[in-house]
Formats: structure tokens, sequence, C-alpha cells
């Protein structure tokens, strides 16, 4: 149902849903409110159930309607059980939830489809936004399905599967001498020069409403229950934060049992703010990021203290993987499972086996590993690492010569 | 004379002043200028332990102060000053 206020984190100040995204009174974050008694009143398991196989089958519980005109069907992402993995890990009801596998191949589709509609509904005629690469390809796409120019800016250097997926849709790419953090300053700088919709900053109280679905979506498809481990990557940590917060609100809604999962998050040692304020219990220092996990490369992470806060609250643990373990972990559930990953997923595979050998998990609970993008992207960060292929003339001896006789060694 | 970018959520404790010009020797004393001339502002932009709120990032040239020396960062006549709410997500 439409969000008619916002609120506040910080100080609980509400204003009139709007394109702002900053309290005027403190600076803090403003949320999307509900009406919790209104959607109580609703039969929202049989609604849901009825619903496209898509995120919008949650429309009840987002901040915006359904807007056809910029709807690419994202969500509904398959969550697969585990098992080669999870015997490699020790752990018995490891699930994947695969979100490579949505319009624009990452998670972001469900956060720009949500901003989308929001700066549709507030009459924006330009989408842009800061990226590291997969929000760019996701603004991109929903912008040129909705018929809208788009400006995507981007790190200068970021891999070059990424800007590829954002040109093809006919974006004008910017990249931007610097890091993320660089790009996220120019792009508020300028959103204060031109009427446009920023998908991570003007619309960011919508937008960032996306990653809720990636709760729901787990709890229904492990029959209305949530699990007991979940292990997300770190970038800002606004994703981590939602998904616990759809957890909640399943359970506030009576939609699930209470929520007890452990909220687990995982960061590139080589920009790892929150994990290290975790670990120290002082406040997030920004870092200047040195990873192959370039879409986790936040050095100013702006959600990072509700990150560790959630963490604490729910007895889960924040851990930095090494490059080294990041390409092993790509490999790992490449080569377990049938998934190929791009970086992200690779940091949060090695601290999915960072947590499960430290004994943080719980080896016989419901552990769900969420997978935000697809390898595709990031092709390089693995290439190295592989094996080359073998070359033959075609001939049945050249085969058994270089193939069949090695094999059978 | 420093300028200083104030952005749009801040405005309206600077009577709708965009671009603000004070001579200061740090960032400190720039901020403690700022309150002077538009009371209160100081308690938007730093906490009661003398540090800059979390969710407000300042920046000096290119770089964040974060990453500088703070509140202490030096300031000269020629230095921009941008404060910008902190907010991100790739």
């Amino acid at each position: 149902m439409a969000t008619e206020r916002l609120r506040c984190r910080e100080c609980g100040t509400e204003v009139p849903a709007g394109p702002v995204y900053v309290c005027e009174r403190c600076f803090g974050p403003l949320e999307a409110v509900y009406d919790i008694e209104a959607l109580r009143r609703l039969p929202l398991r049989e609604r849901i159930e009825a619903g496209p196989r898509s995120m919008w089958r949650y429309a009840d519980l987002l901040p915006v309607d359904r807007d056809p005109v910029v709807d690419l069907a994202p969500g509904y992402t398959p969550l697969l059980l585990a098992p080669r993995l999870g015997d490699a890990l020790g752990l018995r009801r490891l699930y994947v939830k695969n979100d490579s596998v949505n319009p624009t191949w990452s998670f972001k589709d469900r956060a720009v489809e949500i901003g989308t509609a929001a700066a549709r509904r507030f009459g924006y005629k330009v989408l842009a936004c800061a990226s590291t690469g997969n929000l760019a390809n996701s603004v991109a796409a929903h912008a040129a399905r909705a018929g809208m120019p788009a400006y995507v800016f981007v790190p200068a250097g970021i891999e070059r599967g990424k800007i590829l997926a954002s040109a093809v849709y006919g974006p004008t790419v910017v990249e931007v001498d610097g890091g993320y953090d660089e790009v996220n300053r120019l792009c508020a700088e300028i959103g204060e020069e031109h009427p446009w919709a920023f998908l991570n900053v003007n619309m960011r109280p919508f937008y960032s409403e996306g990653g809720k679905t990636l709760a729901y979506e787990i709890a229904e498809q492990l029959g209305w229950r949530a699990p007991d481990d979940v292990v997300v990557p770190i970038a800002s940590g606004n994703l981590f934060v939602k998904i616990h917060r759809g957890f909640d609100e399943l359970g506030t809604l009576g939609l699930i049992p209470p929520a007890t999962t452990r909220m687990h998050g995982a960061q590139a040692a080589g920009c790892a703010p929150v994990a290290t304020a975790h670990r120290t219990g002082d406040e997030v220092r920004p870092v200047r990021p040195q990873t192959i996990a370039q879409s986790l490369a936040i050095g100013t992470p702006a959600d990072g203290r509700y990150a560790i806060a959630t963490a604490r609250a729910t007895g889960g643990v924040i851990e930095a993987a090494t490059d080294d373990e990041i390409v092993e972990g790509m490999k790992l559930l490449a080569q377990t499972e049938g998934i190929f990953t791009e970086t992200a997923g690779g940091v949060t595979v090695a601290v999915l086996k960072r947590l499960a050998a430290a004994g943080a998990l719980d080896p016989d609970g419901v552990t769900v590993a969420c997978i935000t993008g697809i390898g595709l992207k990031t092709s390089d960060a693995v290439a190295p690492s592989l094996p080359a292929t073998v070359r033959i003339r075609p001939t049945l001896r050249a085969f058994e010569q270089a193939v069949a006789a090695p094999a059978l060694a | 004379m420093a300028t200083i970018r104030i952005p749009t959520p801040m405005r309206r404790y600077t009577n709708g002043d965009r671009l603000i010009t004070i001579s200061a020797a740090t960032l400190a004393t720039a901020i403690a200028e700022l309150d002077r001339r538009y009371p209160g502002l100081q308690g938007r932009l730093v906490n009661g332990d003398g540090r800059l709120h979390e969710f407000v990032s300042v920046f000096v040239g290119e770089e964040d102060v974060r990453l500088l020396q703070g509140l202490q960062t030096p300031l000269d006549d020629h230095s921009e000053v941008s404060i910008i709410p902190a907010m991100a997500g790739g």
C-alpha cells in the first residue's frame, strides 16, 4: 500500500511522503511508515500467495503500488537447498538464496523497481544513481523500460562487464575519478542542482525498502518461517538491515512465528569498516577500499552503525574475507552447487565458511546464504585461477591422447 | 575566505543561504562561526562529544574530513567545504 508518511530513524519526526531523504530536524535518515493495524486486518498470507511470482506478491508490505510501466518482474528468485556446499562446510540444512537471476542479475532490481515507481509518483522525468555497477545496470534497464533518460555514475575503472551491462540500455554512463565514496558525494551535490530522481539518494526511503522482499521470500519459501542463521554481504549495510526488518515485520504481522534469526554480515578484508567496528566496539571509521569485491567497496557505509546494532541484537557476527578467500568462495559455490556468483557472493561464501569453522552457525539449523549478483559481470576476478582449456585437433586419437588418457592416469 | 556549501535539508537553518564564506583556520572554528551567524547549527553537525554526527559527512576539497584531521582539519582562503548528509548504497 502506498506509504503516506516518512519517519526519521534517529529522532522519530514524521513528514508527508515525498522526495525527501533526510530529516530536517536532525539529519537522520527517513524511512517509510506503514499502517500496521490496517495490514493486520488483511488476509495477508492469502493475498501474497495469490499474487504474481515476483516481489510484487508482497505489494501490501511495500511503500508504493506496483507500476506496470516499470515492472521487470524481479524477485521470487530460487531458494535452493545446497547439500554439497553444506557438506563441505559442515552445515546440514544450508540454503542459497540465488538473487543473481533477477532481471539485471543482481538484488538491486528489487530496490530500483520500487524507487522508480516512487520517482514516477513524484513526477520525476530523469533517473540517476551513484553505483559500483549493479545499481547502474538496474537503473539503466528500468529507465529504458519506462522510457526515461538516465544518468548513471560509477567509479572509473570498475569491471567492464558492469559498464557494458549499463551501456546497452542507452543511459549516459559517467565514470568518475575516485571510488564509490567520491561518486556518491558528487551525486549528492548534483542532486542539489538538477531535479533528477537519484534512486539511492532522494528516492532512498522508498528504494531501500526493496531489500525487505528478500526476507519475505526466504520466509515464504521455507514454509512461512524465518531461518536460524542468515549471511548477507555488507556494503552500505542497508540490505543487511532491511533483511532483518523484513523478518521482523513478518513476525509482527503474524505471518511467521516471531523471528530469532541471527544476522551475520560479510565484508571484504580490503574494505571492512563495519566488521572492524563490530569487533572493536568503536564507531564506524571510514576506510579507503582496496579489494577485488568492487560492489562492496564502500568506505563510508551509511548504515554501518545500524548493521552493527542489528548483528549485536540478534547474536550475529560480521566477518571479513581476503581477496584470495573471495576467489575461492566463488569457485566453491560454482563447483559444489552450480551457481556462478560475482565477487560479493564470493565474500558471502568465504565468510559463511569462516563462520561455520568458528562454530558461529548452528550446524543443524536452517542457514541461508544470500547470493546477490552474477559472476559473469566480474569474471576477471576468477579468470586467472581457472585451468586452461584443452585444445585438440578434431580426431579421436587427439582426444584419447590429450583428454581421456590424462583423466584415467 | 573559505566557502561552505550548505545542503538543501539544512538551509532552513541558514535562512535559505546556500554558499557561506567564512574566514577560519580550522573546520572547528568555521563551524563555531556558522553557529554564531545561525544559532543552533553547530548542534546539527556535532554531537555532545564534540565529534561530527555519524550521519553527516563533511568534505574539505575532495576529501572526507574523517580521513583528514576531523574537526581540526585546517582551512585556508581557498578551501571549499561541503556538508553532505551521509547515505550510501552501491
